[in-house]
């Protein structure tokens, strides 16, 4: 094939776009998760605008996903959303009643609660659809010929139910830490009691997921545990481990950035977890990441945007983060 | 089979309802942000406080908006595979590509700048501010430029072949697939009509409180600027309507024929169907009342030349007349509305009444949807114009779909009418709202401390509340 392998590098950038979204807007959704825990007023006024001005680039990493599955792995894309139906739908419409919330709670005081409800709502229905999806991904999918071949409830099982609530703690984890980092006082010292408790959570939700996940299918099984790769793939358990000691005794310690950024490490290792029972499926145990891919000039063509862009977006992120460093407070960014 | 029908009509009417909302946001954020960098590049160059003003003023519109636009447009970008996964397997290596840069070009950069532009000023100074704003405004242009890249390739396909799956895949190079024969033509009319529906929204604006008040310094100039866009692209807007539809005649003939009315064949000289109804099951348009050659005028420039109609299409490719035929006008009629404001407002301009002729303003108040009702039904003779294709002439809507049952599609549908209009009824009030507050009023100077939503502290937020409980009671 012409050289180098572009439907590993296209598979690399979609699984690039992926983390980026998941450590991005897992914070931001986070705080939509926590927002009905916090005193109504200035706590919640700082919440919201500590991720006011992010939330929408942060978003958009969702969108490069998906639209690059599309470009680069047409075939999964037509198998993977009608297979998904009912959760991707479900996240849609909560990432539309959370988007607006931003805007509304400022416009309209006198219905400002209903707006906050959203916020959460949207927060919560988003996730847990997420997660929904990961599962149902990771349970696999009824394929015939081209396109999905299953019902549309077939997403639904006690797997993709314990993913959906997984993820829930995960997102909340990494909001609570957010939260830590950017603010002072009172908020601050709520989110350091639930920093503990969330963190427990996630852990069990981590702990159950891969217990469950080997049992899935009997491929995951062997990618896990059989030997000599069981050396390999051991060493990401004791990886959480260690990350997991490291996010407690910084919490212990009071620190400030560094929970947010174990937090993070956690939820890498979770991913890389998922990319060793799916690699180098796109849909587990049906269709891998050459059958899907599109035709090379097609990703040629898209690689050199992506190559230029990419970089190009990541600077100008960080800049917009940069821009808005430091503790927020309930006026805003002083 | 009956369900797959059903599935698939509920799955076009879900699009249809879910990209027509989206479509509105769009066709404003475009026009809005480039008015937003107008208005703060003249501030920055002039120093005059009511520039600086309206910025503000219509900033706080432009985050509702661009909102509601991100937030619908995000369904957009999924739709495509769960309701019309087939088409997405099958053009995916095409229109993937094109709507992936779109992602990575503007999408990014939108979202990027947009925070900086909405909360930023007293952060990064006026300069690299007026930057994040020209960010936001060229990512508009750079999104339009994508995705009517896209649609245009669905509506006049070049440089594909198909592969062994049955995929279209890239066969000349991208430059000729980007630039296919209709996109120039989709390109300009959609963003004048971006423009226009601005103009006319903000011309309602200015125009509702020049009634209320002549004198309001703010209402003055937002009139004023409408009005020069829309004496000024309202007609380059015809003309350009017309280069795209001789274009379309040229691509897609049929296209042309359901938006004419001309079920039959005319060879000596087609005549213009100004109004009449549309009879598909009969073949011909009841009660037409018709300027006779003055379509093969138009259409072509000469009053004898011979114009084929619908009679020469296989019935299982004619478009819905009706629907189209009717849009299409709409269209136009509002388009030539729109000249005689922008002409009117020349005269009220040249005897210097601009701020005095109510009239005027009472007519401008009333075409502010205009440009959105335009918009909408030039989007629908387009898209039911190219009907029964997705991929004009070469792949059916009906072989689009994705394999799902109808109470899924139907269930969904549902779920996004009531969102939809809960949460952009209650946008729409909030425009509204904003839009009825008198220009200078509560607009604070963009350098005071501290800046929150769109030019809004939460404690201002409140205060403002407060006052117009107070002007209520």
């Amino acid at each position: 094939m012409n050289g180098i392998d572009l439907t590993i590098i296209w598979a690399a950038i979609i699984a690039f776009a992926v983390v980026v979204y998941v450590i991005m807007d897992g914070f931001d959704l986070g705080i939509g998760i926590l927002f009905p825990n916090f005193k109504v007023g200035p706590d919640r006024d700082t919440a919201m605008n500590s991720i006011a001005p992010v939330w929408d680039g942060n978003e958009t990493w969702l969108v490069l996903g998906g639209g690059g599955l599309l470009a680069a792995f047409p075939l999964a894309y037509a198998i993977i959303l009608p297979a998904l139906y009912a959760p991707l739908i479900a996240m849609l419409l909560g990432l539309v009643l959370r988007g607006v919330a931003f805007e509304f709670r400022w416009r309209d005081p006198s219905h400002r609660a209903r707006w906050d409800f959203a916020f959460t709502a949207g927060s919560v229905i988003a996730t847990f659809a997420q997660g929904v999806t990961l599962g149902a991904l990771l349970q696999g999918i009824t394929v015939e010929g081209r396109a999905y071949a299953g019902g549309w409830w077939e997403w639904l099982t006690p797997f993709s139910i314990l993913t959906g609530f997984a993820l829930l703690a995960g997102y909340a984890l990494l909001g609570c830490c957010w939260l830590i980092w950017k603010t002072e006082g009172a908020l601050q010292r709520q989110c350091y009691s639930y920093a503990g408790r969330l963190g427990i959570l996630l852990l069990l939700a981590i702990i159950a997921v891969s217990a469950a996940t080997p049992f899935l299918e009997e491929e995951y099984y062997t990618r896990w545990l059989a030997y000599p790769g069981v050396l390999a793939t051991a060493q990401i358990p004791l990886a959480t481990l260690v990350v997991s000691v490291l996010y407690f005794r910084s919490l212990s310690k009071k620190q400030e950035a560094a929970p947010f950024f174990y937090a993070l490490g956690l939820f890498g290792l979770s991913l890389i977890g998922l990319g060793v029972s799916m690699w180098p499926d796109v849909i587990p145990g049906r269709i891998t990441i050459w059958e899907a891919a599109a035709p090379y000039e097609s990703q040629l063509f898209m690689l050199i945007g992506a190559a230029i862009m990419v970089p190009v977006i990541l600077a100008y992120t960080g800049w917009a983060y940069w821009v808005f460093r430091g503790k927020v407070g309930s006026d805003g960014y002083h | 089979m009956m369900d797959n029908e059903l599935a698939i009509n509920l799955a076009r009417i879900q699009f249809a309802f879910t990209v027509s909302f989206h479509f509105l946001f769009p066709a404003f954020t475009i026009g809005i942000a480039s008015y937003l960098a107008v208005l703060e590049g003249l501030w920055l160059k002039t120093d005059k406080g009511v520039y600086a003003n309206l910025y503000r003023y219509w900033l706080k519109i432009f985050a509702i908006v661009f909102a509601m636009g991100v937030v619908s447009g995000i369904v957009m970008s999924y739709q495509f595979g769960t309701n019309w996964s087939v088409f997405s397997d099958k053009a995916g290596p095409i229109i993937g590509p094109l709507m992936a840069y779109e992602v990575l070009t503007a999408f990014f950069l939108e979202a990027g700048f947009l925070g900086v532009m909405l909360f930023g000023i007293n952060k990064v100074g006026r300069k690299l501010h007026f930057v994040a704003t020209l960010a936001v405004a060229i990512g508009t242009f750079i999104s339009a430029f994508w995705i009517l890249s896209v649609n245009s390739w669905m509506q006049t396909p070049v440089g594909y072949a198909i592969n062994d799956v049955g995929q279209f895949v890239p066969a000349a190079g991208w430059w000729d697939i980007v630039w296919n024969p209709s996109f120039p033509y989709r390109l300009v009319h959609t963003v004048l009509a971006a423009y226009l529906t601005t103009a006319f929204a903000v011309g309602a604006v200015g125009a509702w409180h020049l009634l209320k008040d002549k004198t309001n310094p703010g209402a003055r100039k937002m009139f004023s600027m409408a009005m020069w866009m829309a004496a000024l692209v309202a007609p380059t807007q015809i003309f350009m309507g017309d280069l795209h539809g001789l274009n379309t005649l040229e691509h897609q003939p049929a296209k042309v024929m359901a938006m004419e009315g001309h079920y039959e064949s005319h060879p000596d000289g087609a005549p213009l169907i100004l109004f009449g109804i549309p009879n598909s099951a009969e073949k011909r348009v009841d009660y037409a009342i018709q300027i006779p050659k003055a379509s093969s005028l138009i259409l072509k420039h000469d009053m004898n030349a011979p114009l084929a109609g619908l009679d020469t299409i296989p019935d299982e490719d004619e478009p819905p007349v009706g629907i189209v035929f009717w849009a299409f006008r709409i269209m136009v009629g509002l388009g030539f509305a729109m000249l005689g404001i922008g002409l009117w407002s020349l005269l009220a301009r040249a005897r210097k009444k601009l701020y005095d002729w109510t009239w005027l303003h009472r007519a401008a108040l009333v075409m502010g949807p205009s440009g959105f009702i335009a918009v909408l039904a030039g989007w629908v003779t387009t898209e039911v114009g190219r009907q029964p294709f997705t991929i004009y002439g070469l792949l059916r809507t009906s072989e689009s779909a994705a394999p799902l049952d109808a109470p899924a599609v139907a269930s969904s549908l549902l779920a996004f009418v009531v969102v939809y209009f809960i949460v952009f009824g209650a946008g729409i009030i909030y425009i509204f709202k904003l839009a009825a507050k008198t220009p200078e009023a509560h607009e604070p100077a963009p350098d005071d401390a501290p800046i929150r939503s769109a030019g809004i502290t939460p404690a201002a937020a409140v205060l403002e509340g407060d006052q117009k409980e107070g002007a209520a009671s």
